[in-house]
């Protein structure tokens, strides 16, 4: 484990990667500290002002400070990154242990994948939202479960690969039980991968919030998310861009961050594809 | 090669009735009940006893659902609650815009982004190299909505090279159809370049290790022959496979990117249906959608033979 955190320590992508990500925490912790107002605050007279030495980022239409706002913003996106990222890798690990194990199961839970999968993620997210109603949890749930599939197909794939190694033959044959051979023997196995693909859930989760929220979908318009800001500089466009440049910016450098992790992480833990990728 | 199709096909069945079901069920899975979420917050009860009615919602579970599939199969998709016009005439006005943002995107991103691996991965370690992983991490994290409006900004508003936003009929002429649809088509095909890009690099440096490489090398064949009618073609399939699995991609970013540029295609069709709560145009637009990835994804693996005549079902 130690040559593993050497390795992982060494890494550029994981450093500039994690290096971001830290920055943004701390956005998002220290918030307070990082803007003294409330990044909900009116002041009609200081609309759309460009950015300056007062407001950094200029201000919205209704002169709402932007750089507090896209302080406060990095909140719910790493919130529905990291919520997301959790919620599947959990489901789909449940699911892809005993789909991987259970003959019978296989069948029908990897068809039903299948299925979903085939639905554009986008699509069945907006759609669940528009029926059961904006709000933070909708949000996750609707974004969750379209990215499941792939994490139990990969939780699948590598109990299938595991189930024929002669130590889990051994454990079967000293009539250890299925719970015990799942959790001791295979599970340990699927942590690296699914770490990987936990980065690249909470990227592509990152995204979609601020996707749903811009088309109107997303989380409720009163949440200074970075989606919402950008949807309500649409309008404003053409003479105040940025009001969707800076939460733009933001979330591209987010997900940046956390897609150099993921590379990373990647290459430290599987050296193997590290040659080929 | 015909039995295989087949098979192939039969295997969709199955895909396409899960589709069905969830597709269904999304309506009956929420909290409440559907007629009155439908129908929005401000309804009257007599408006949302009309919604019940026209959906049938009143009637059994399973009846709904048999019906709805009846209808279903003989392509009768229903009728939009806010338009009462029926919703595969809808979908039907809105295809074509969406079908040229999708057609030029996929065509922009293949021919910048197999160019760009090929040569990455011959120059692998370069600066060259470096530079093209470089764009593909980045072209993959910044949001397509993002960069659509950085290029309106930059192209249409700064340098004034292309319109603004919205779109023109193929109708009405070539040059003005292409000349809207560049920025957009340019904006969507980033993420998609990133992937192909990536997938292409690694397939053909995984390819430049075989010993027939070194047999053209030592038979005196050009870098360029090498390269492509020995690398490429036998890195090919990898590089079909991503197109593929990057449609659901392309139909996600193309409802973003409808929405930045102001094209009344499919994409603006869903989302002022989600805005509405129509209910059967959104189901509608996933199924067809839905139908489309199963099918482009079945010629693939077709396909997959043409390319690689190693592969036998």
């Amino acid at each position: 484990m130690n040559s593993d955190l050497l390795l992982i320590g060494r890494n550029t992508a994981v450093m500039i990667g994690g290096g971001l990500l830290l920055a943004m925490a701390a956005a998002a912790l220290f918030a307070p500290w990082l803007f003294a107002g409330d990044p909900t605050a009116l002041d009609p007279v200081a609309r759309l002002r460009a950015p300056a030495a007062a407001q950094w980022f200029g201000t919205d239409m209704y002169g709402r400070d932007l750089y507090g706002r896209t302080v406060y913003g990095s909140r719910i996106s790493l919130l529905v990154g990291l919520t997301v990222a959790a919620v599947s890798v959990a489901v789909g690990l449940s699911i892809g242990l005993v789909a991987g194990y259970v003959r019978w199961v296989d069948a029908v839970v990897m068809r039903v994948m299948d299925g979903i999968m085939a639905i554009p993620g986008i699509l069945l997210a907006i759609a669940m939202i528009a029926l059961a109603g904006s709000s933070l949890v909708t949000v996750v749930v609707a974004i969750a479960i379209p990215e499941v599939p792939r994490v139990v197909r990969l939780v699948r794939g590598v109990v299938l690969g595991i189930r024929e190694e002669p130590y889990v033959e051994a454990a079967i044959s000293v009539g250890t039980r299925l719970p015990h051979i799942l959790i001791r023997h295979v599970l340990p196995n699927t942590v690296a991968p699914l770490i990987v693909q936990a980065t690249y859930v909470c990227a592509s989760a990152m995204i979609l919030e601020a996707i749903l929220s811009f088309l109107g979908a997303g989380v409720p318009p009163e949440i200074p998310s970075w989606g919402n800001i950008m949807a309500e500089g649409r309008t404003y466009f053409q003479i105040a861009p940025w009001i969707i440049f800076f939460p733009g910016l933001a979330l591209a450098l987010t997900v940046l961050g956390v897609n150099l992790l993921g590379d990373g992480l990647r290459d430290s833990l599987d050296p193997r594809i590290t040659k080929r990728m | 090669m015909i039995g295989f199709a087949a098979r192939r096909l039969l295997a969709t069945v199955p895909v396409m009735a899960v589709v069905a079901v969830f597709v269904f069920l999304l309506l009956h899975l929420g909290p409440g009940d559907p007629a009155t979420v439908i129908a929005g917050d401000y309804a009257k009860p007599e408006d949302i006893a009309r919604i019940r009615a026209q959906l049938g919602l009143d009637r059994p579970l399973y009846v709904q659902f048999g019906s709805w599939l009846w209808r279903l199969a003989q392509g009768d998709l229903g009728v939009s609650i806010f338009s009462n016009l029926p919703v595969a005439q809808l979908i039907g006005q809105r295809l074509e815009p969406t079908l040229a943002l999708s057609a030029l995107t996929l065509t922009f991103a293949v021919l910048v982004a197999v160019p760009l691996g090929t040569v990455a991965a011959w120059t692998a370690g370069s600066w060259i190299d470096r530079g093209v992983m470089a764009f593909a991490v980045v072209g993959f994290s910044v949001p397509v909505f993002v960069l659509g409006y950085a290029l309106i900004y930059g192209l249409a508003l700064k340098l004034a090279l292309f319109p603004v936003q919205g779109y023109v009929g193929l109708a009405e002429g070539l040059w003005p159809f292409l000349h809207r649809l560049i920025l957009p088509s340019l904006t969507l095909s980033v993420v998609y370049i990133a992937l192909i890009a990536r997938i292409t690099r690694a397939s053909v440096l995984d390819v430049l290790g075989e010993d027939y490489i070194r047999t053209a090398h030592a038979k005196g064949l050009t870098e360029r022959a090498v390269l492509v009618r020995h690398a490429l073609r036998n890195a090919a399939v990898p590089i079909v496979t991503v197109i593929g699995i990057g449609f659901a991609l392309l139909i996600g970013g193309v409802v973003v990117t409808e929405s930045v540029f102001n094209i009344p295609g499919l994409g603006r069709l869903t989302v002022d249906a989600v805005l509405r709560r129509d209910y059967p145009v959104i189901q509608g637009i996933i199924l067809v959608f839905s139908a489309a990835y199963v099918l482009v994804n079945l010629v693939i693996d077709i396909l997959y033979t043409v390319f690689d005549p190693r592969i036998r079902y």
